[in-house]
């Protein structure tokens, strides 16, 4: 098997555009959930909303590129209040039941046939980029370095999209170290006693609703930029991939998103090259190479099994702040 | 008999000379259970007022309507004349009515002095917006925290302000949601059971943190077992049974009202406790 192509790939997965939408989308979540204490089980949804939003701005209204940006988070902020007005006067486990029900709600209407002329149905959308490719700002040519050397296209991608996750991250850093933060993080714990000082609870939880899932937004337009816009990529699964990497780096902490997300999508590489070097080798015999695909997800989740047992706080969390105790 | 907080005679719901907190027809049923039925209750202002009762008398229950944390069935109620019947919980905390909690609700996982930053009112840096700007609260932050610290130092908690809420004991606890509840400054602070689990060395500093309350100008509502506190601390005991008012007056006096002691205080009425916990009713047939 060739050791250099398996971990060339896997090292690629650092720096990819995908990394950094999980990587922005796992932000959020942990606005939601590591800060705010809000059980977000919709977080597809909102990425879901960036990818239309942007799309179907671009192809079918004629936005230009920052219009359909600004349309996407527009249109997060109306669906977190969608969200956030009937749930979060509620216990938390009803924004979970809300949230993923309406990810899905949101999922069927975009796949819809009547609906094809707009969002493109099953078949989803594609080439709604050319604006964002045309600001490329770097030359024609190769970049970087093995592993992560790149065309000029991509590196423009990575760059805007790991630029973005940047701001975020300092953004919720300073957020989390100011008052603000402080009301949340209180929420987190009791939202009564958080009342009872004064705090006006229902506000700082929408607040937090519309901020984390206007990050899932931005994410949802990062993760198209580099590939077309599908209907199935916007499932229950993509959710549960976001939770897995928030807390495989630790749901209330600064950096732990981002790193989840390199940790999570290095090792689905490596182990589908490993696998797939073992089984071309005919070391594995009991598996298809179809088969590896479904295989390394059970890997993912026996992993994500261990890590809840062995380390609930993730890899960069404090024990003490914030175990996985839902 | 006459006194100088009550308009003429002391008796269940009689006027004060001067009320902060006027009720009026306050009930609450959950299904067929009354469990508060309050014609008419007034809480002098600038006093120590004890309410005392049975378990499930009603006066937690009365705590939550009071501050908005549940809604009655019936009723209204002004706090400074100001109406508050239908007010959230967190506005009737901003007009200067903070509670404490019967089961302590300290933010485990915040520090001790997030805790009690968190107690602040009006700190401009609690805006989404305003957070990202730091010159728009960093000075507001420092007054609270030296605040904070003049508290934590009365409360001896000022050697634990790093450590999680989470590290202290119960009794710490309830000295630090008191603490808390007072960084904003309130008018009227209610407290529920706020010597339940505290250890008897702590008990006699925290009846001189309630009395220095008093001596502040600070208006004092709390629920209490503690017999002995209720005796050395209140200036006024309101006693419920079965959600109504049964009696009211100095402590000196209600402890001897039979009403008081039929539905209360058993056979050791007049013998001071201490701070051991009291025989509660001794049933009467």
């Amino acid at each position: 098997m060739d050791w250099s192509l398996v971990i060339g790939n896997a090292a690629a997965e650092l720096i990819s555009p995908t990394t950094a939408a999980y990587a922005l989308a796992a932000v959020g979540l942990a606005v939601h959930f590591g800060y705010t204490g809000l059980l977000n089980f919709g977080q597809a949804a909102f990425m879901a909303i960036g990818a239309y939003g942007f799309a179907v701005s671009v192809l079918y209204f004629g936005l230009p590129f920052w219009g359909a940006v600004l349309a996407s988070l527009l249109a997060s902020v109306v669906f977190a209040l969608i969200l956030g007005i009937p749930t979060l006067r509620l216990r938390s486990d009803y924004l979970a039941i809300v949230t993923i029900a309406s990810a899905e709600i949101l999922r069927y209407i975009v796949s819809t046939t009547s609906l094809a002329s707009v969002t493109g149905g099953a078949g989803g959308l594609s080439a709604f980029a050319g604006e964002f490719y045309a600001m490329n700002p770097f030359p024609e040519g190769n970049y970087l370095f093995w592993p992560f050397d790149v065309t000029a296209k991509d590196l423009w991608v990575r760059v805007v999209g790991w630029s973005i996750v940047a701001l975020a991250t300092l953004l919720v850093f300073a957020l989390m170290r100011s008052p603000w933060g402080r009301v949340v993080k209180g929420i987190r714990e009791d939202e009564d006693a958080v009342r009872s000082l004064g705090k006006n609870v229902y506000s700082y939880k929408m607040q937090s609703l519309v901020f984390g899932g206007a990050l899932g937004t931005l994410a949802g337009i990062i993760f198209i930029l580099p590939r077309s816009v599908q209907p199935g990529n916007y499932g229950t699964g993509l959710t549960f991939f976001i939770w897995t990497v928030m807390l495989l780096g630790g749901a209330a902490t600064i950096l732990g998103p981002v790193v989840g997300s390199m940790v999570f999508w290095v090792l689905l590489s490596l182990t589908d090259g490993l696998l797939q070097g073992l089984v071309n080798q005919g070391v594995i015999t009991f598996l298809t190479t179809d088969q590896i695909g479904p295989v390394r997800f059970i890997l993912i989740g026996l992993g994500l099994m261990a890590l809840v047992v062995f380390r609930p706080q993730g890899i960069f969390g404090n024990k003490k702040e914030l175990q996985f105790n839902v | 008999m006459s006194n100088d907080i009550s308009v003429g005679k002391a008796a269940p719901g009689c006027k004060k000379v001067d009320p902060i907190l006027v009720a009026d027809n306050v009930t609450r049923q959950f299904g067929g259970l009354t469990a508060v039925n309050v014609d008419h209750l007034e809480i002098p202002r600038g006093m120590i007022t004890a309410l005392i009762g049975p378990n499930g008398a009603g006066k937690t229950t009365l705590f939550n309507l009071l501050t908005g944390f549940d809604k009655p069935t019936t009723g209204s109620w002004n706090f400074e004349g100001k109406d508050l019947a239908g007010v959230p919980s967190y506005k009737v905390a901003r007009l200067g009515m903070v509670r404490t909690f019967q089961l302590t609700k300290a933010l485990s996982m915040l520090t001790v002095m997030e805790n009690m930053r968190l107690g602040a009112q009006n700190q401009p840096g609690e805006s989404f917006f305003a957070a990202l700007i730091r010159p728009l609260w960093s000075s507001f932050e420092a007054k609270i925290t030296a605040r904070a610290e003049d508290l934590l130092k009365r409360f001896k908690l000022d050697a634990k302000q790093d450590d999680f809420a989470a590290a202290l004991s119960g009794g710490q606890r309830k000295l630090l949601e008191m603490a808390r509840a007072l960084m904003s400054e309130p008018k009227l602070v209610m407290l529920d059971e706020p010597m339940a689990g505290v250890n008897p060395a702590l008990t006699q500093s925290l009846l001189e943190h309630i009395k220095d309350l008093k001596k502040n100008g600070t208006t004092v509502l709390f629920v209490e077992h503690d017999m002995h506190m209720v005796r050395h601390i209140s200036d006024w005991v309101v006693v419920m049974a079965e959600g109504k008012i049964v009696a009211e007056g100095p402590p000196a006096i209600v402890m001897k009202d039979q009403a008081v002691i039929d539905a209360y205080l058993g056979a050791h009425a007049d013998t001071d406790l201490g701070t051991v916990a009291i025989k509660v009713v001794k049933e009467k047939k």
